[in-house]
């Protein structure tokens, strides 16, 4: 069925259509209008599932733990400070490797405060375990969800569908929501091989020496070590299962095929933007007017964010004469956080002494300010003009300093 | 609610606890989790912040609870409690009891947000907070259901200024099925309140007194003698609240009876933590228990101060 939602109301079918058996939620703008969407699915009997309005985004985090420990579907969204607020319980859900699915609807973070949009909050969970997927659009978030919660429970790791803010989550686009019969079939109920059970108990998460150990029956046990490998493991191998998920999806509904990244006049650029999210498909329109101005660009958008699939990416563009990544967000003290993942994505591209492409950083849309597209024409214009720079500056665009 | 008491021989022998755990010698800890678990029987599953508890349980791969458990952040036990709810309910496994097990500094300090939301929502399970009155796990630091005067590791010379925080009562505002106090002390009324705790709906809380010998500074064999004390001087009041009624109980209603509390003092020189207080304070702490008790002796159905 083709209809006309915003955002939210996309992500709210997606978690209907996966049958999350528990939901967690805390409101916090924008997220908010998905798990208020969820409650009416719920309270009109349209879904089944416990709904679980929490006191904090940490508890709301808490109850995805426990839930998902004990064999159930979780699902919770958050944005900004929430996201923050839950940081140690993300780390938490990730290490005792449990597929739960989070929306992260994107958000500047404070101080000072914010409710506008940017990347700072998910990107400031880079490096916590999850699986990371940033999607441009109303059918990748509904898709989207359907795919992460297959992808979650296939790797046993969580996942945050990052999208932005208002430009999405807010706007009004038409999209296809699949038949629940074609989501019964792509996504079998979720069947953990341990779930809490007083038949077969088990002590979860409890504390683990710095070294390997014998169990009660002389058995060798990891140690910390072991179990933080196996985390980092199948994070590596995620990227294999991503593409094969994305393509049996594709078989069940036609659309898909571009698992990692997507691109868009790409295949003779010389020079290629970077982005995540829906910035991405603003660009195009820049890559249009270039084009037009007789300039081979394009536009990549990373959707596999965490893990990083590093290889396809440097293969994507280790071919151009120049890269720009345009961020809505940065390592304090360094640069952009993609810029430095892209960089050296390509570190080993360039090792047998072959030509590699120049990297220019563009910060923009910090808090929501306004990115014009003809600012964003003329920094790409610039950096294809003038090439490789002497210094490895970041530049910022629209501030107004 | 009327039950008949059980005593030691009416206790059941299954042990929900494997011989051998990594509690401190002397620790009431490992009595009042060995009888509380045979209340809540084998179809339960926990939930445990870090504490003393998570030491006693065991260090991976070994454990020694046969329940199965899950190990939660600090802040963050009732929330966890209820995604187990949730997640049972969920899946029509709704015979399976829940209870979470937090110290005093989990239940009243960074856990109480938690606790509070779920008491809010109703969500069904038990809440015990193992009241050791301090952060003992890390090393005796003063939490908020120290009490005044104790010496802790961060209240080093002048000892705790400030009085015990009132969890029950906290709890008992929030108009939940049931709030009970035990002590380690007395195995037999706390397996009675938890059995009765478990056949009641909504979060129900149920603080018990453990006297820690590292913490508290007594020898180890006296932890059930510091901890009968705590109760017969009438400082520490064994009572539970249900329908907003709160009665004592167990050995706290017996000394109704008795009309006779041992001096607090006793109680007080018993440990080292109190080692600063000055007659003076003492002085003034009994006469505190004193018109407190009074009431209860005058009107003993209507002791509804908490």
């Amino acid at each position: 069925m083709h209809i006309i939602e915003s955002g939210n109301v996309a992500a709210a079918l997606g978690v209907k259509l996966s049958r999350a058996q528990v939901i967690a939620a805390y409101p916090i703008t924008p997220q908010t209008p998905l798990t208020e969407k969820l409650s009416e699915f719920i309270e009109s009997g349209e879904m089944e599932a416990q709904y679980v309005p929490v006191e904090s985004e940490h508890s709301a985090m808490a109850v995805c733990i426990a839930s998902s420990s004990a064999g159930a579907r979780a699902f919770t969204a958050t944005s900004a400070n929430g996201l923050l607020y839950m940081h140690e319980q993300i780390q938490w859900a990730a290490g005792a490797r449990l597929p739960i699915v989070m929306c992260v609807v994107n958000r500047g973070v404070g101080a000072p405060w914010t409710i506008w949009n940017d990347h700072q909050d998910s990107i400031s969970q880079r490096d916590t375990g999850w699986i990371q997927y940033y999607v441009n659009d109303h059918q990748q978030i509904i898709d989207g969800v359907i795919k992460a919660f297959m992808l979650a429970e296939e790797v046993m790791i969580p996942v945050m569908l990052c999208y932005d803010g208002y430009l999405l989550s807010h706007t009004y686009m038409p999209f296809e929501v699949p038949e629940a019969s074609a989501v019964d079939a792509f996504l079998p109920p979720y069947k953990p091989a341990y779930a809490l059970d007083p038949e077969n108990p088990a002590n979860l998460n409890t504390v683990t020496m710095p070294d390997v150990r014998l169990d009660a029956k002389g058995r060798l046990a990891h140690g910390y070590m072991e179990i933080r490998y196996l985390l980092q493991e199948d994070l590596i191998r995620t990227i294999d299962v991503m593409a094969r998920i994305d393509e049996s999806f594709r078989k069940h509904f036609g659309r898909g095929g571009s698992p990692y990244y997507e691109t868009y006049q790409c295949e003779d650029a010389e020079f290629i933007a970077v982005s995540l999210g829906s910035l991405s498909y603003h660009l195009r329109d820049v890559v249009d007017m270039l084009r037009a101005d007789g300039f081979k660009v394009g536009v990549m958008s990373v959707h596999l964010y965490r893990p990083f699939p590093a290889e396809a990416i440097a293969d994507a563009l280790a071919g151009s004469t120049g890269i720009v990544v345009f961020e809505k967000a940065l390592s304090y003290g360094y640069q952009g956080a993609l810029c430095s993942d892209i960089k050296s994505a390509l570190y080993h591209k360039g090792v047998d002494g072959s030509r590699m492409p120049f990297v220019h950083n563009y910060i923009l849309g910090l808090g929501g300010r306004e990115i014009r597209t003809t600012d964003l024409c003329e920094a790409f214009r610039k950096s294809c003009t003038e090439g490789a720079a002497p210094t490895d500056e970041l530049r910022w665009l629209g501030l107004k300093i | 609610m009327t039950h008949t008491k059980t005593t030691i021989l009416s206790l059941p022998e299954e042990e929900f606890v494997n011989p051998g755990t990594r509690a401190c010698a002397g620790c009431a800890l490992g009595t009042a989790y060995r009888v509380a678990l045979k209340a809540m029987g084998r179809n339960t599953i926990l939930v445990v912040p870090p504490s003393c508890l998570t030491v006693l349980q065991g260090l991976y791969p070994i454990a020694a609870t046969k329940l199965p458990s899950l190990n939660v952040t600090f802040a963050s036990t009732a929330a966890a409690a209820t995604g187990l709810t949730s997640a049972l309910k969920a899946l029509g496994k709704t015979d399976i009891n829940v209870v979470a097990w937090a110290g005093d500094g989990g239940t009243s300090d960074i856990g109480l947000q938690a606790l509070s939301g779920a008491a809010e929502r109703g969500d069904n399970f038990l809440f015990i907070c193992y009241d050791n009155e301090g952060y003992m796990n890390t090393g005796v630091q003063r939490s908020g259901t120290t009490p005044q005067g104790a010496i802790t590791s961060n209240t080093p010379l002048k000892g705790k200024l400030q009085q015990k925080k009132d969890v029950p009562s906290i709890m008992a505002a929030h108009g939940i099925s049931y709030v009970a106090t035990c002590s380690a002390a007395y195995p037999l009324d706390l397996y009675d309140k938890v059995r009765k705790a478990m056949t009641l709906p909504g979060v129900k809380y149920i603080n018990i007194h453990i006297p820690c010998p590292p913490g508290w500074g007594f020898d180890t064999r006296y932890a059930v003698k510091v901890g009968k004390l705590a109760v017969e001087t009438g400082l520490y009041e064994l009572y539970e609240v249900e329908n907003s009624v709160s009665r004592l109980s167990g050995a706290s209603r017996k000394l109704i009876d008795k009309r006779a509390l041992v001096p607090v003092s006793e109680y007080f020189r018993a440990q080292s933590r109190f080692k600063l207080m000055r007659e003076a304070q003492i002085g003034e702490i009994q006469k505190q228990i004193d018109a407190r008790w009074v009431r209860y002796f005058e009107s003993p159905e209507d002791n509804g101060e908490s």
